[in-house]
């Protein structure tokens, strides 16, 4: 055994997630349709990894690969060394509709059933935690709320406490910014690097911005379209990224829309 | 000088300012409806309002045509209405309907949830269930009821036969297609939470559905009723006392034409109290509150 094999064993050991090889195909009434061709990548504790590409690049069916709703027809993904077989509540996914909220249930009660409903958590026990994350993304006052009365912005506030409270090791989150208006996803984006810092999760981010790619992730995936495929990692240095605007973030931005649109001309984000 | 040219923050912005009255002294800004207007807000006003003018039509027309055998006037039926409840007459057969009734209902329900899971679990399952409600959706429960008779033999157990028919498919239709509409989204979290099996499908599925069940709880119950009072009109002779419809027919034939405006009326009554006492609390504390219907 080489000692490059070695080292890559040793890395793999650390990684939370890894997708081995992975293709992915849907069918639809006519054609069989690969959404994704031989894609590997590993997820570290405390990585932001964010997957980024244009719309219909196979990016989110990825995503739901690793929540375990959809199967790959190759290659296989492991989940702690445990390939992932099913939907589990160690695996979490914060969706970009707001219908993710169970509409019979209050605020505090769809946060609560999470966990009553996946784990062996008792109501009282998780209603405590459920208070808990629902006063960190700032909705305590909003416990007895329904779903319909909240705006957007906190619909998407209940579904990360949600998703914060059940503590899995890896969140999974598909454009959950992408409905909001400007001025709320700019505070969500904010709020979400916030409870990072705070809490330090785990998280695999799916979006078609390149800025909010920059603006979130730790480490960039570029995923061009038909097929879907990863063309280059991009490890994001605040140092050298500087902020939006600066002309570092610009250039960053400039060489990733050209990675990613290199052989589609008339593409636009 | 340019210098003094240059503008600031505050020439760009322009204030307006408003005359209003002091608001603590001043009148809201709401004022209140004069008091005929308010009343004539509430719903039940306006209808009872509908109801009298109705009432009234029918008294001069009946008045007017002076044969209480072919259209016994508004105020004769009210009195035969109240002499039969008095006598407990018309409770007692009230209560005989409403008990078949019931029996059939929960039964049709019952059943029309179980054909539902099953569906939802396979498409086969779905597919059977569409051909089904197709097929028998068109079908009038009353049609059935010679069969009934020739199977199970004048008596409550055809009626009951015939009653959960009636309530079965339009129950089924509407609860699948409840379960088909439901966000594709909401399904997936459900997965997400490790749900499965029948916690998967009455801890998520069935409230998800819930506006499309209570419709058809509602049109269900309203098919019941009907085939019910339909199916008491054709017999009631060996069952002893018989049911409402039973009463309708016996009085037709002693040309007691009031009584039977009193029985049609109690089927009424009966309805209408129905939609208000339970499915109207029952939307109110569940879709309405869940802004699952508006």
């Amino acid at each position: 055994m080489s000692i490059a094999s070695i080292d890559s064993a040793a890395e793999e050991n650390k990684a939370i997630l890894s997708v081995e090889d992975v293709t992915l195909e849907y069918r639809t009434r006519r054609h069989l349709v690969t959404a994704i061709l031989h894609a590997s990548f590993n997820l570290f504790a405390g990585d932001r990894l964010v997957l980024l590409g244009p719309s219909g690049c196979g990016k989110s069916s990825l995503l739901k690969a690793v929540a375990g709703h959809l199967r790959p027809t190759s290659g296989r993904i492991m989940l702690n060394g445990k390939p992932i077989r099913s939907a589990g509540p160690d695996r979490v996914m914060v969706f970009q509709e707001f219908d993710q909220l169970l509409p019979w249930k209050t605020v505090l009660g769809n946060v609560a059933f999470a966990l009553t409903a996946s784990g062996n958590m008792k109501r009282k026990e998780a209603e405590l935690a459920a208070t808990h994350y629902l006063h960190k993304v700032g909705l305590n006052g909003f416990l007895h709320a329904y779903p319909h009365t909240l705006s957007g912005g906190m619909k998407q506030r209940v579904a990360i406490a949600r998703c914060l409270s059940m503590r899995p090791e890896i969140i999974l989150m598909d454009e959950p910014f992408a409905a909001l208006d400007a001025l709320t996803r700019q505070k969500m984006q904010d709020q979400l690097l916030e409870l990072w810092r705070d809490i330090g999760f785990s998280l695999l981010f799916v979006t078609h911005s390149i800025s909010e790619a920059l603006l979130l992730g730790n480490r960039i995936l570029l995923v061009s379209p038909h097929p879907g495929q990863i063309r280059a990692e991009v490890t994001v240095d605040p140092n050298v990224l500087g902020r939006e605007g600066d002309s570092g973030f610009r250039e960053i931005a400039e060489r990733i829309h050209n990675t990613l649109f290199r052989d589609i001309a008339d593409y636009s984000i | 000088m340019h210098v003094e040219k240059l503008l600031t923050a505050s020439d760009l912005i322009r204030e307006f300012k408003f005359d209003n009255p002091d608001p603590t002294t001043a009148i809201e800004a709401a004022r209140p409806l004069p008091l005929w207007r308010k009343i004539w807000e509430i719903d039940a006003v306006r209808k009872l309002f509908l109801l009298a003018v109705m009432a009234l039509v029918w008294q001069l027309y009946a008045i007017k045509l002076g044969n209480t055998l072919v259209l016994p006037s508004f105020t004769v039926t009210v009195q035969a209405f109240f002499n039969a409840l008095k006598s407990g007459e018309l409770i007692a057969r009230s209560a005989v309907t409403l008990k078949v009734l019931s029996m059939g209902y929960i039964g049709g329900v019952t059943a029309a949830a179980v054909l539902s899971i099953f569906a939802i679990g396979s498409r086969l399952g779905s597919d059977l269930l569409d051909t089904l409600t197709s097929m028998f959706n068109v079908l009038p429960a009353i049609a059935l009821l010679p069969l009934a008779l020739l199977w199970f033999g004048l008596g409550t157990p055809s009626i009951l036969f015939v009653l959960i028919y009636a309530v079965l498919w339009p129950m089924a239709l509407n609860t699948l297609a409840g379960f088909s509409s439901i966000s594709p989204t909401l399904k997936l979290v459900g997965r997400n939470y490790g749900l499965g099996g029948l916690r998967y499908v009455f801890l998520i599925l069935i409230p998800a559905a819930f506006p499309s069940i209570v419709t058809g709880l509602k049109v269900s119950w309203a098919f019941a009723w009907r085939t019910l009072i339909a199916a008491e009109l054709v017999f009631g002779v060996s069952s002893g006392s018989g049911g409402l419809g039973w009463f309708i027919y016996e009085r037709k034939n002693q040309l007691e034409t009031a009584d039977v405006f009193a029985g049609l009326f109690t089927v009424i009554v009966i309805g209408i109290l129905f939609e208000n006492v339970v499915f109207r609390p029952l939307e109110r504390n569940t879709v309405y509150r869940w802004g699952m219907r508006s």
